[in-house]
């Protein structure tokens, strides 16, 4: 059977959501899928647009990838003008042709409202919606001075902010009395005014512009209508957005009688075949200008598509929290108390800055809504209480004083019904993040990325820790931050102790900041962190105790306690002399032998006292130990490269030597591998390692913190096109930052997912310096790596050291008779035994 | 009947490794001696044997204290057995022997059962 066509018109945010949930569902299979997108760019969030004068680009901004769309099978046309739906023939016509189909999409969202007043068309009077608009924007700045935003709502507040990061002086005029007048009271309105105006945007209100005229000492002059005017450079519009339903309108839809696109729970229009979700929709009178509720019309008709007529979209919470221009706003529920005996409580500090109201119902049982202004940090608790009706505490003004005035702690996640709604971006419950946990995530990176929470807007963030971090500690998981009993502190802040009081034995610093005798926890980790710190011996006496059977004998223990050796084989380069003494070494002591997926050669079944021996002939021979025991940089696996192989475009050999020469040795919270692959084809894998580092023609691209095992992840794209200096300065950064702050045994890829701010963040800390700690890392870096030694040379020329490998101190010549053997393919390994 | 027991000499102090252990070879097999030189007593000696793996590693663990008992771990399981009464923490079913152990001058002692290859008649 041939497939059906779906049509979307429109490449949102909302249209793409809808394209995630729907290729996802089992129905797609059945749907060839077309979307056309007016704009020239892929879906982008517009939510954080003001960022994109703050250095974002669209790459940032994008929701997803073009080869996404490609792997999907969508057909996807971009900048091609709809012009036209026949409903009739169930076409579409464009701008380059006319096309089949069997069900359409309408996301064509919504656009600006520009109030008719004379002049508004005016060169120098712009919209923020779009990317090409903020262009304008940005080209209209050029040589001006001040700019002004007509509109003091959520939007115009955002453009406002964007006006400021181009350097203007920035007006905001309101029509209104207030800013804010939809989510906002008076008092709200007036301490956000303050607030913004302290930061050095001017507000206008109760300002209605009756013409734009040709300025004097600026490009443009508005006059207002009570004879005041205002001159400024650029003028952008921002009174509210109107749904886009023309399309819909001249094909015959219904359309609501101030706009938008009728559709009923649904999702679908007035025509069977054709379904509208986003800002062009109207739901029972309403349109929704936010994202939350687009999305959940998204789901809603990727459902219905799949023939599942339960779920309906009912409407939409419209609840917002944001920071606008830097200061806190949150508005729930009937903020403006329109609820027939609702009553109010309000706290307004106007030192502080902070002004809190509760709309709360007339028998003082629930939460109606609430308005915040300053500190958003009560936000998560009263949108809790409001939204699942949670009955409120006897004296409820508690929830919204300061803890000093008797004000209570936010509402525990234990208070929260399991249909509680923690991420509204993705629609993710209170059960659904137990779920996730039962099913096995042990981490807030886990529950992310399973469920997808927080991925969103990002808003619910703390919330959602404070969920996690409860739901694990209910289960008996430990998510105490302290090492082990022995050290009320994580191994970040024990880094800071060992680094900033120069303690350099794990004796001084458990009787300094610990207590007792440590363990296996302890022991290891502090090991680890005084020998990122001071780089001595992992033999010197002092440490000894403290590590692990595989550091303290430098090789990898096996199931019946011999040893395999892993000699460095940097890049996986080797000249076939050295190839035949790892032969030579392996027959002499009839090591079994095995290729690793690192490119190199692992000898096993040596016995404690065989290894000094070994390792002096693998010395003798040029090898260097290989670390393959250590919490410690692996390998750097690569291909061959442009030496030798037709496509590649740069020395990937030569950088993985490189590579691997400057961080072996390097003791980390855990293991950590790298890989260079010499061109785009990717045979080294290098997305699968810690640090992947993959050839373009200009350079170098550097992915972060992937990892195989068994949870893979794929690396980040971190940095693109970096010569060989930058490429190592950048991954010394990485590096040296995760050796300082991550938790012990946790791999880059959890560590940077449990970062505040995640890859961003990491990449502000890096790549922007935004710690300021840049060059210190670096340096840090420098001194590792002149401080490196062979850990087996030293030992195997120091006698005392040497004393450590026998098998049995008081009987040199005795064998462990625990070791029995069988040779399988013609090799020699354990033999199972029955214990 | 009580079983026969000997003191026999197995090391000196120079072979013990502060805050960790050694192994030794007794006539009762393979024993692991632990020098804790913060604690008093500082030797202990236990069976070198970890009866999770059968092999012979348990000098080569971390050792440690939880909630003040001193423990080994395993080096290849991590479970952790108390060097005072070979009683494993996380599986109190399992315990691995304990030897009294003592300094005699610069050597170390062990109390091992001497092994009776005839039975002589009382």
């Amino acid at each position: 059977m041939s497939k059906k066509t779906l049509i979307v018109i429109g490449n949102g945010m909302v249209g793409h959501h809808f394209l995630e949930q729907f290729t996802a569902s089992a129905a797609a299979t059945g749907f060839q899928i077309i979307v056309f997108g007016e704009e020239k760019q892929l879906a982008y969030d517009r939510v954080h647009l003001s960022e994109y004068f703050g250095g974002s680009t669209h790459a940032d901004l994008a929701m997803g990838t073009l080869e996404w769309y490609s792997e999907q099978g969508i057909q996807l046309h971009l900048n091609e003008q709809v012009t036209g739906i026949n409903r009739e023939a169930r076409r579409v016509t464009t701008s380059r042709g006319s096309y089949h189909y069997d069900k359409l999409v309408l996301a064509t969202g919504s656009y600006p409202f520009v109030p008719p007043i004379t002049g508004n068309d005016h060169p120098h009077c712009l919209v923020y919606r779009t990317l090409d608009d903020l262009d304008a924007i940005r080209t209209s700045a050029e040589g001006a001075r001040t700019g002004v935003v007509v509109g003091g709502g959520l939007l115009g507040l955002e453009a406002a902010n964007a006006l400021k990061c181009l350097g203007l002086e920035a007006h905001v005029v309101e029509f209104a009395p207030r800013l804010m007048p939809v989510q906002l009271d008076t008092d709200g309105g007036a301490l956000l005014r303050r607030k913004i105006e302290e930061l050095g945007v001017q507000v206008h209100t109760e300002k209605a512009t009756t013409s734009i005229v040709d300025g004097e000492s600026a490009r443009l002059r508005m006059n207002f209508s009570d004879q005041s005017f205002l001159e400024t450079d650029l003028i952008v519009f921002s009174a509210g957005i109107r749904p886009q339903d023309a399309l819909a309108r001249a094909s015959g839809l219904e359309i609501g009688e101030r706009g938008g696109i009728v559709i009923d729970n649904q999702c679908t229009t007035s025509d069977p075949h054709v379904h509208a979700i986003g800002e062009c929709a109207l739901w029972e009178q309403k349109i929704y200008g936010l994202v939350a509720p687009g999305y959940t019309m998204a789901r809603t008709l990727s459902a219905a598509l799949n023939g599942d007529r339960e779920t309906a979209f009912t409407g939409a919470d419209m609840s917002t929290k944001l920071k606008l221009l830097g200061v806190d706003v949150g508005s729930i529920g009937d903020a403006h108390a329109q609820t027939p005996g609702a009553r109010n409580i309000r706290f307004n500090d106007e030192q502080a800055g902070h002004y809190r109201r509760m709309v709360i119902s007339e028998d003082g049982k629930t939460l109606l809504g609430a308005i915040l202004v300053g500190d958003n940090s009560h936000y998560d608790t009263l949108l809790q209480y409001a939204l699942n009706g949670i009955t409120l505490p006897e004296n409820p003004e508690t929830l919204i004083l300061p803890e000093s005035q008797g004000g209570v702690p936010a509402l525990g996640p234990d208070a929260l019904p399991e249909t509680a709604s923690i991420c509204s971006c993705h629609n993710v419950t209170k059960g659904d993040i137990c779920g996730a946990i039962d099913a096995g995530c042990s981490d807030l990176g886990s529950v992310k990325a399973e469920t997808r929470a927080s991925t969103g807007c990002g808003g619910c963030t703390a919330l959602l820790k404070n969920v996690v971090d409860n739901e694990l500690e209910k289960r008996g998981v430990e998510v105490s931050k302290d090492l082990c009993e022995h050290f009320p502190h994580s191994r970040q802040e024990l880094f800071h102790l060992v680094k900033v009081n120069g303690i350099r034995t794990f004796r001084a610093l458990i009787s300094q900041h610990g207590k007792g005798h440590g363990c296996d926890i302890c022991k290891p980790a502090v090991a680890s962190i005084l020998a990122t710190c001071w780089n001595e011996h992992i033999l010197a006496t002092d440490h000894v105790p403290l590590q692990d059977t595989n550091d303290t004998f430098m090789a990898n223990m096996q199931k019946n306690g011999t040893y395999s050796i892993v000699p460095r084989i940097p890049g996986g380069e080797i000249t076939p002399d050295k190839l035949i003494v790892l032969g030579q070494v392996a027959k002499e002591y009839d090591l079994y032998t095995k290729i690793t997926g690192g490119q190199r050669v692992d000898l096993f079944g040596a016995t404690l006292s065989q290894l000094p021996e070994i390792w002096e002939k693998l010395i003798a021979a040029g090898f260097e130990t290989g670390h393959a025991y250590g919490k410690s940089l692996r390998t750097v696996k690569s291909c061959v490269g442009n030496t030798w192989c037709r496509y590649g475009v740069q020395d990937s050999v030569g950088m993985a030597i490189r590579l691997e020469d400057r961080y072996k040795g390097l003791r980390a919270p855990h293991k950590v591998k790298m890989a260079v692959s010499g061109c785009t084809r990717e045979c080294a894998e290098a997305q699968s390692k810690d640090f992947g580092v993959i050839a373009t023609e200009n350079g170098w691209n550097l992915y972060v913190c992937g990892n195989g095992g068994m949870r893979p992840r794929h690396g980040d794209l971190f940095a693109t096109d970096l010569s060989d200096e930058a490429l190592i300065r950048t991954i010394d950064r990485v590096v040296m930052f995760y050796v300082r702050t991550a938790d012990r045994l946790q791999r880059t890829s959890v560590w940077m997912e449990n970062l505040e701010g995640g890859l961003e963040y990491l990449k502000e800390v890096v790549l922007e310096d935004s710690l300021g700690i840049g060059e210190e890392l670096e340096q840090h870096m420098e001194n590792l790596v002149g401080t490196y030694q062979c850990e087996w040379k030293t030992a195997v020329e120091d006698p005392e050291k040497r004393k450590r490998f026998r098998e049995f101190v008081n009987a040199p010549s005795q064998s462990d008779p625990e070791q029995e053997w069988t040779i399988e393919r013609g090799q020699r390994r354990p033999a199972l035994e029955s214990v | 009947m009580k079983a026969r027991t000997r003191w026999d000499e197995v090391c000196t102090v120079d072979d013990l490794v502060p805050e960790s252990g050694v192994a030794v070879w007794t006539e009762d097999g393979p024993v692991a001696v632990f020098y804790l030189p913060h604690r008093l007593p500082a030797l202990f000696a236990i069976s070198h044997s970890d009866p999770f793996s059968g092999a012979n590693v348990l000098a080569r663990g971390i050792t440690g204290d939880l909630k003040g008992e001193p423990v080994v771990a395993s080096p290849l399981y991590k479970q952790h057995f108390s060097l005072r009464t070979g009683l494993c923490l996380e599986d109190d079913s399992v315990r691995v022997k304990v030897y009294p152990v003592l300094l005699d001058g610069d050597r170390i002692r062990l109390e091992v059962p001497v092994i009776q290859h005839e039975s002589i008649a009382a």
